[in-house]
Order: C-alpha cells, then structure tokens, then sequence
C-alpha cells in the first residue's frame, strides 16, 4: 500500500509537468511533443507497465484491506461515535477507501477519454517541423469544453487531494520512517503536495474552457 | 456541592449470543463522584428495586489497571483526554446531560455481558512473546547494564500502556497497532529485550492478526483517545522493527 502509493505519487508530479504544456500558448506543439516522448521512449514504457501495475495492486490491495477492517470492526456499530484524531488529516485518514474509489472511476473515464484515445482510437495528427505527432492536445481541448466535464475532473482534483493529504505522510509512517526531526517536514511537504498537485491538474480545464 | 441529574442511556446485553439495546435510566451524582461511582450509585439504585444491576469492569480506580473499558458519548474511558474512565470525574458533565454509554465494539472482543468485553485477545497477543527470558536468583547490580536516559525515557513511554484496549475500540478498523507497537517498543528499547526483539515482533504481529484485530490506517485515533498518551511513533518503530526482523530472519 505505501510503496504503490509512493510510487504513484511520484508519477502524479511527473503528470502534472508534462500536462502543465497544455498552458502553453504554442497549439499544443510542446504537450504533443511530450506526450510523442512519453509514450515512445523505451524506459518510460517500461516504467508505465509498472505503474498500470501499480494502481491495479493499490485499489487491490486497499479494497482488500478496507474489507479485512470492517470485519474486525465486528458486527454490532456504535452507537454515538466521535472520531478525534491527533494528525490533521482525520477526514481524509478516515475516509480513504471511499475517496480511493472515487479516483478509481474518475481514472477509468480518464483513461478512456485520453489514453485509449491516444493509443487505439482515430487520434487527429499534428506536423511539427516535417514530422507527424499525434494532436492529443485536441482532444483534450475538445473534452474541455464541456462544463460537465470540467466539473467532473476539478471536483475530481479535490478527491485527489483529499487523499494525498492523508496518503503523503501516512506511506512514510506505514514504512517505519517517522523521526522527531523530520516527521514535522515530512508532514509539511506531504500537505504542500496534496494542495499544489491538485491545484494544478484542475486550473488547466478551467483555464482552457475559459480561453476555448 | 452541584446534584447532577443526569439521563444515562446504557447498552445492555445478557451476554456475546444474545442481542443487546439500550436502556435509559435517570441518576442523580454529585461532581466530586467519578465515572464508575455513579454507575455504583444506578447499581444501587437497580438494586433496591429489584433489577438487574449493570455489569461493568473496574479494579484499581486509580487509573493503572486499565479495566474500566466502555465507551462514553463515542469516546472509549469517556471525552477527557489522557483520562480513564474511572478518574473520570461528573464535574465535567452538566445538569440534565443524556450520557451514552456503550462496551468497546470489535469482533476481537465479543461482549460477555452489558457493558463488560472479553479482552483475553491481548492475554495471548502477550504470550506470544510480550515478555523477556531472564534468569531468576539474585537481583544483578543496578548499574551493571547502562541504558542510555532518553532510550529508558522512550521505552517508559511505551511501559505506560495499560493494555485497556481504548486504541481498538477509538480506531475505525478495530486495528491493535497502538497496544502492541507499545509492547514491542518498551521491550525492544531496552537491552534485556534486545535479544528476542526479532523473534517476538514477529509473534507478537501474527498472533495479532490471528485474533482478527484490524489494520493500522494512520488515522491516529488510537493516540487521541489513549489514556496513557502513547504516541504512534511506536507503531512506526514497530514497523520498522517487523521489517528488519522479516527479512533478516532465517526462520
């Protein structure tokens, strides 16, 4: 659970920088570029099929977990119950699987609406200096402008985040990696990641609808 | 001296095969009373007219026995932080309160009776390998072994568990992370304990994943509602403790 998540947080930075192209007022060229990079270099592939496996063995391995925890919770609920917590994140702490499995339907849409899309469907092509890319870019302007769409994806974003700020902090102490002296930092960085990573994957559909 | 009069609506339960549901019974304390004198004080009164009293656990009162498990207004040993039920005192409730008492819930502690809970999960968690092998005979001399002061300081910490089960009945997955990272801490710190440190995290974990205890989220209630304050650092020291201990085990 923590080293998938770890690894997936990882991942969402490197997203996040290349999807952050999409603000470029270039028509797309550098994120079409990137996303040519992305999918044709031979590591990043090789990285991508640990990544599929990754988030396959995270939702696994949490909705294993969440169902081995209502079991030992035992049958008969409280009655009144307040949930205090010393961290900061109690919500999110407590709600993990429900905010996973938000961010697990948003990534099938997601993967099918872009990266199917990318891989198998009748993508629109791009020339760049001679050579042929595949126009991603379109697509994604296209999706957003529709404002479902874009709710769907920010309100999507706050989830991610949501999550994150637990998630951060919690695979360091899972891992045995809490220290009076760098736990307070690691705390610090993991609340500053949920809010910047977030925040940037939702303003780039709301700043293309509102420039579309 | 301020009279409560207090509304108590109490689980009651004949024992783990029967179902169980609240009752509601008025009692009348005074602030200075602690938790478990006014529930001694509805017993009485139960008594006198005839009916069943509430079956509650409690031993020492004085905070260090770690008996006095039940769960008041949703927080296990009630609202007070780094309080047990019995030094719990009424002059934190208020005239006219209604007061929800219910047993800890986790299927690793089936209810024997009202609000009494069967915690021999913990007894056998401990037999697993919650102790060290020393010799008996002569005490040796104090100073023979030299622990270093903020290693005996951590290892105390851990020492204070009661072993009261407020951290299963506080988390939301009935995980026993808290008590048993404790244990290991305590023991593992120190060099008496040292030597069997591998060996008994490791029992210790799966005898608590045999008692069907649930797993640690980090969602850290166990540490706001401990009545000893043992901090989750331990359960990070257990972590790391576990995973040293399985990969260098040849067993």
């Amino acid at each position: 659970m923590s080293l998938t998540g770890l690894f997936l947080i990882l991942f969402l930075a490197v997203h996040l920088e290349g999807n952050l192209k999409l603000l470029y007022n270039d028509g797309g060229q550098a994120f079409n570029e990137h996303a040519h990079w992305m999918t044709t270099f031979t590591p990043i592939k090789a990285i991508s099929y640990l990544l599929y496996l990754s988030i396959l063995v995270h939702a696994f391995q949490g909705w294993a977990i969440w169902r081995q925890n209502r079991i030992a919770r035992g049958s008969e609920r409280y009655a009144v119950k307040v949930t205090r917590t010393t961290n900061t994140s109690g919500f999110a702490a407590s709600n993990m699987g429900w905010l996973g499995t938000v961010i697990f339907i948003f990534l099938v849409l997601h993967l099918y609406q872009f990266w199917l899309q990318m891989k198998m469907g009748n993508t629109p092509m791009a020339v760049y200096e001679g050579e042929e890319y595949k126009d991603l870019y379109t697509i994604v302007a296209a999706a957003y402008t529709n404002l479902g769409y874009v709710i769907f994806y920010v309100i999507s974003m706050v989830v991610v985040g949501f999550h994150l700020y637990h998630g951060f902090q919690s695979a360091f102490q899972t891992l045995g990696l809490n220290h009076r002296k760098y736990t307070p930092f690691i705390q610090w960085v993991g609340k500053a990641y949920a809010i910047v990573v977030s925040a940037g994957f939702a303003i780039i559909p709301i700043y293309m609808y509102l420039m579309q | 001296m301020s009279q409560l009069n207090l509304s108590l609506k109490i689980w009651r339960q004949k024992n783990a095969n029967e179902k169980g549901s609240f009752e509601t019974h008025q009692v009348e304390a005074n602030e200075h009373m602690s938790f478990l004198e006014m529930l001694d004080v509805l017993n009485e009164k139960l008594i006198s007219e005839k009916k069943e009293p509430v079956a509650f656990e409690h031993d020492c009162r004085e905070g260090i026995c770690g008996a006095c498990s039940m769960v008041i207004n949703g927080h296990p040993h009630g609202p007070q932080q780094k309080t047990t039920t019995c030094q719990l005192h009424m002059r934190h409730f208020k005239n006219g309160d209604t007061i929800h008492i219910e047993p800890y819930r986790a299927g690793a502690f089936p209810v024997i009776r009202d609000l009494v809970v069967d915690r021999a999960a913990f007894d056998r968690i401990i037999q697993a390998g919650g102790f060290v092998s020393v010799n008996t005979g002569q005490p040796q001399d104090a100073n023979a072994l030299p622990v270093e002061k903020d290693q005996a300081s951590r290892a105390f910490d851990g020492a204070e568990c009661i072993g009261c089960g407020a951290c299963v009945a506080a988390c939301p997955n009935a995980s026993a992370m808290l008590f048993v990272s404790a244990k290991v801490s305590h023991l593992a710190l120190l060099p008496q304990g040292k030597v069997e440190a591998a060996r008994r995290v490791q029992s210790m974990v799966k005898q608590m994943d045999l008692e069907g205890f649930g797993n640690c989220s980090n969602v850290t209630a166990c540490e706001a509602e401990c009545p000893k304050g043992i901090s989750v650092e331990n359960i990070a020291r257990m972590n790391r403790e576990y995973f040293a201990a399985v990969l260098k085990s040849e067993e």
